[in-house]
């Protein structure tokens, strides 16, 4: 049977209940919630007087009331050293998500650590080492001692290219200005490190290079853009399940036609009608059921093109605009540069597209025609969306240039309607000194890693046993290094520091690796880890960051970090304060001064250090400002603070003024070259099927919270790989099924999904699942700026076992809405 | 569906004479809180036994609309036409559901191509075969299903619900 709860009645919160600022610290939407909490033997009543909302709670309220919270929103954490009761709830002032939660983030108060309710109990409450062949407790002062001394040992032995780092860069839950600028203070301010790498990708580089080479930067229009454009053209995105209350409370209006209003008022010159919407993407997903039932199969145009195939289709777009003449003339005078150029170099002919694309003509066509043809002499408004099916697809770099030509060339940047975004992962939040030093192309990390480089290696927030390219050799070689140190340190006694650290480093020099993990939770990597130090996350820190319109909010600290765990920004500083003391003791002043400047007492220091000094904008903002402004902030880049409100930005770009030297945005030349990345042909020529790959609504990044959470592990004991039905018959698998799926670059396992709208031979499978890791067959080869493509990826399948009994009480009916 | 609805008062009725007595209870324990004398309360709140339909009123993969436990609260009997986990009467196919989404309380349709419940809202879909399985979707919770028993003249009554229902913070109000 489907997993119950059987909660049948929740605490009711008091009038008198402490009510916090929350963003929710998940996807990059950033919704904003509240969190309530009250001592845990208080509670509320049903009189309205007896309750925060005001409202007898003895009867049944209606839909989308204030006054109802799920079970999952409901706990009870410690705040200050005492039991409190807890609710998350979303807030309905809030302009991103008007009340909305997604089956995310509505889980934000159940995926706290409870001891009293034993939620997120897999949470590091203490630092731990290896010592006596197992990991143990131990404290702050042994455990930074033993990372300092190893890792000045290191530096000393082979410079500080010898010090590999994996760090995220990401705003929400364990990032945040504070942390990225704790992690980067100590990298690339006391240190130049060199190795470094961002979360999910094996270098520290960025994801949209070639937007920003173009001088617009990735996040440039606001949310309710989606609600005032004509068409929306979303490329590689899943918005329904990735983005859902972005796509809920700003694309829907838009498609249902009750931003109309809207339209009209904002836009008064021009005719409007309800939106179109145009989809690229080889799979039909749960997005697209939901905009053909709101907007009608009329207005939505889903494009299936081949995998990989999207740089054609935009050139195409961009060659027959221009055939047209419906191209923005007067912008592209005015704001950019080498339009000619790259339309010359770019042509490509509608047949041309329809061909590679394997799309029909008409309907490229006809796309272009949405995007573009003039609405009764006006300009047609048309937002551009991208995510990972570009961005972790096939020659990212071109074919991001190539969608931002599109956008440049019909004036879609920097107004009302428009804008050029990547959709978003996580939350951004970033702010750390240059990392000039680093160089493009940035290095190969897990290659170097693989290769043996580097002696030791500081991880924050990064698993890449779940999260990486290449993923099986990665493990095999990262276990068998770091192994070598573990059989080292088990050799000496663990109460001889200076043993142990002799013996760790002549381990390393015999090609093994020290490895510190700095995590919430255990994680894949860090079984392989010497050292686990514990981190606060979101709510048990104070912690900012901005969403995917650069709205910045503050998450106040509700609750108390687990045990000893620390905000990261404040373990990068005790980390630094141990390397100046050792770098002392052994005489080397000089570098130890280089880690002075890190005596921060809390993360609001971190944050002032940081973010107040060196943001575009920085200085006008604070945490009591960032407070009063409550869950809608203010977009960045901040301007000025007015009447006790930080003035920010509503668009980017609005001027016509872009991010290059002489403010004009330019095309870029973007030749099709097939699939681009070493060893995908040879992939694609010996291996039946796609693997294509991504997210699914219920779980958030790599399950490293769900996966302590019976709802979901309920629903997906094991990555799904949706197939084809004929594909199955084919194999002799059934629903529920494990099969293998397997390559020559490694092997993995899912639950077979089937899916009716699958094209034969194209998989789609759960990324980055614990059970199951896809990153397991996806080939090393990236393109030329290390970004990987983790999407054009082919194996073979074969049965593995039928159906579990985890998996005889799961649904595999269709995920996609259908009219009722 | 007449009778029914009386039947279902008759339940409300006899929970709020439940809930007095708690109050009352309340009081005493505030005015002498050394020596309290409350009448515990139960852990779970106590639910009505509704008679909600007859078998005999059910065709297969047809929707009965009903409501427990109280008529605020309204859900659905469907008599799937094949035997499911929790299926009641003498086919092990008959089974309840509340009909509000446990997301944002929208009333959800059913599916009978399917046999899933699925909410115009938010596209939240579930599984009628499945105990209520969220296929997909923002609730967070899978939907609350109605515990029902058939008695021998084929009256089906509904006497609990696994999760907590859309809208109210007690599912007894």
């Amino acid at each position: 049977m489907a997993f119950k709860r059987h909660i049948d009645r929740l605490p009711i919160i008091p009038a008198d209940a402490k009510k916090h600022t929350v963003v929710c610290h998940y996807c990059i939407v950033g919704c904003g919630y509240h969190a309530y909490t009250w001592p845990v033997n208080k509670q509320g009543g049903t009189e309205p007087s007896q309750n925060a909302f005001g409202v007898d709670l003895s009867k049944q309220q209606q839909a989308e009331t204030e006054a109802w919270y799920a079970p999952s929103m409901y706990n009870i954490v410690q705040q200050d050293g005492k039991d409190v009761h807890l609710v998350i709830k979303p807030d309905k002032g809030c302009v991103v998500n008007s009340g909305l939660a997604s089956a995310r983030g509505a889980r934000m108060a159940e995926m706290s650590y409870s001891r009293a309710r034993a939620t997120q109990q897999q949470r590091l409450t203490h630092p731990m080492v290896w010592r006596y062949g197992q990991m143990q407790p131990t404290s702050w002062e042994d455990a930074l001692d033993l990372v300092a001394r190893v890792t000045v040992a290191v530096i000393k032995d082979q410079g500080e290219d010898g010090l590999f780092v994996s760090a995220f860069d990401h705003g929400g839950a364990g990032g945040g200005y504070e942390n990225t600028w704790g992690t980067g203070k100590l990298y690339f301010g006391a240190m130049k490190v060199k190795n470094i790498r961002i979360h999910n990708r094996p270098a520290y580089n960025s994801e949209v290079h070639a937007t920003r080479d173009m001088g617009v930067g990735e996040l440039n229009n606001c949310y309710e853009d989606a609600e005032l454009c004509d068409t929306i053209v979303a490329v590689g995105c899943n918005p329904l399940e990735t983005q859902t209350n972005y796509f809920l409370n700003h694309w829907i209006p838009n498609l249902r036609g009750t931003s109309l209003d809207k339209k009209r008022e904002q836009l008064p010159d021009e005719e409007h009608a309800s939106g179109k919407i145009i989809i690229v993407d080889p799979r039909r997903t749960a997005t697209i059921a939901a905009c053909e039932a709101e907007a009608g199969k009329e207005n939505v145009l889903h494009l299936p093109i081949e995998p990989g195939t999207d740089m054609v289709l935009f050139n195409a777009w961009l060659t027959y605009i221009a055939e047209k003449g419906w191209q923005d003339k007067d912008f592209i005078a005015a704001s950019t540069k080498d339009f000619d150029k790259a339309l010359a170099a770019n042509k490509t002919t509608l047949a041309e597209a329809a061909k590679i694309c394997g799309v029909p003509e008409a309907d490229i066509e006809k796309a272009a025609q949405w995007i573009a043809a003039p609405k009764n002499g006006k300009r047609r408004r048309t937002m551009f969306a991208y995510e990972k099916g570009l961005i972790w697809g096939n020659d990212n770099y071109r074919t991001n240039a190539s969608l931002v030509n599109v956008a440049l060339a019909t004036g879609n940047i920097g107004r009302p309607g428009g804008g050029c975004v990547r959709m978003g992962g996580h939350q951004e939040g970033y702010a750390r000194p240059s990392d000039a030093h680093v160089g493009r192309p940035a290095a190969y990390v897990d290659k170097l890693l693989i290769e043996g480089k580097g002696g030791v290696h500081h991880i924050w927030g990064c698993d890449h046993y779940k999260t990486t390219l290449n993923a099986h050799q990665f493990k095999q070689v990262y276990k068998k290094r770091t192994d070598m140190v573990k059989d080292a340190m088990n050799a000496v006694p663990a109460g001889d520091r200076a043993a142990q650290v002799a013996a760790i480093v002549e381990a390393i020099k015999a090609g093994g690796l020290f490895a510190v993990d700095v995590d919430i939770v255990p994680t894949k990597i860090g079984e392989a880890c010497h050292v686990w130090l514990p981190a606060a996350t979101s709510g048990e820190m104070n912690l900012t960051s901005m969403n995917g319109e650069r709205r910045m909010r503050i998450t106040e600290r509700y609750m108390d970090p687990p045990g000893e765990a620390m905000p990261d920004c404040l373990i990068a500083a005790r980390i630094a304060n141990h390397m100046e003391r050792v770098l002392r003791e052994i005489g080397d002043d000089k570098y130890a001064d280089q880690f002075k400047g890190f005596e921060w007492k809390t993360e609001e220091d971190a944050f002032m250090d940081g973010y107040h000094k060196v943001a575009k904008g920085g200085e006008h903002v604070t945490y009591e400002r960032l407070r009063a402004m409550g869950t809608n902030g203010f977009q960045e880049p901040a301007v000025g603070f007015e009447g006790g409100k930080i003035v920010g930005t509503k668009r980017l770009y609005a001027d016509g003024k872009f991010d290059t030297k002489d403010g004009k945005a330019s095309f870029m030349e973007a030749k099709w070259r097939g699939l681009q990345a070493p060893g995908k042909k040879e992939q694609k020529a010996k291996f039946k099927y796609l693997i294509n790959n991504g997210r699914t609504n219920l779980v958030w990044q790599n399950a490293y919270l769900d996966q302590d959470n019976e709802f979901v592990m309920d629903r997906f004991p094991y990555p799904f790989i949706e197939m084809n039905p004929e594909d199955m018959k084919e194999l002799g698998v059934g629903q529920g099924d494990l099969v293998e799926i397997y390559n020559d670059d490694g092997s993995t396992q899912a639950m077979v999904y089937p899916a009716p709208s699958a094209k034969k031979g194209q998989t789609f499978m759960l990324f980055a699942y614990p059970t199951g890791v896809q990153g397991n067959v996806v080939n090393a080869g990236t393109n030329e700026l290390i970004l990987p493509n983790y999407k054009q990826t082919w194996a073979d399948i074969r049965p593995l076992s039928k159906a579990p009994d985890s998996v005889k009480h799961l649904s595999f009916k269709s995920p996609h809405y259908k009219v009722g | 569906m007449k009778g029914c609805n009386k039947l279902v008062d008759v339940g409300r009725r006899q929970f709020l004479r439940g809930g007095a007595v708690a109050t009352v209870g309340a009081v005493a324990s505030a005015v002498v809180p050394s020596t309290s004398k409350a009448k515990p309360l139960p852990a779970r709140v106590q639910y009505p036994s509704n008679r909600l339909a007859n078998i005999s009123e059910l065709e297969v993969n047809e929707p009965l609309h009903i409501s427990y436990p109280d008529e605020d609260s309204p859900g659905v009997l469907l008599k799937l036409g094949t035997p499911v986990d929790g299926g009641v009467g003498p086919d092990r196919d008959i089974v309840g559901f509340s009909t509000l989404c446990p997301h944002k309380g929208f009333p959800l349709v059913y599916v009978a191509e399917d046999k899933t419940l699925s909410c115009p809202g938010h596209y939240s879909l579930f599984d009628c075969e499945k105990g209520g399985l969220q296929i997909m979707g923002q609730a967070t919770q899978n939907l609350p299903q109605f515990a029902l028993r058939v008695d021998d003249k084929g009256d089906i009554y509904a006497e609990g619900v696994d999760e907590l229902i859309y809208g109210r913070l007690s599912n007894v109000l």
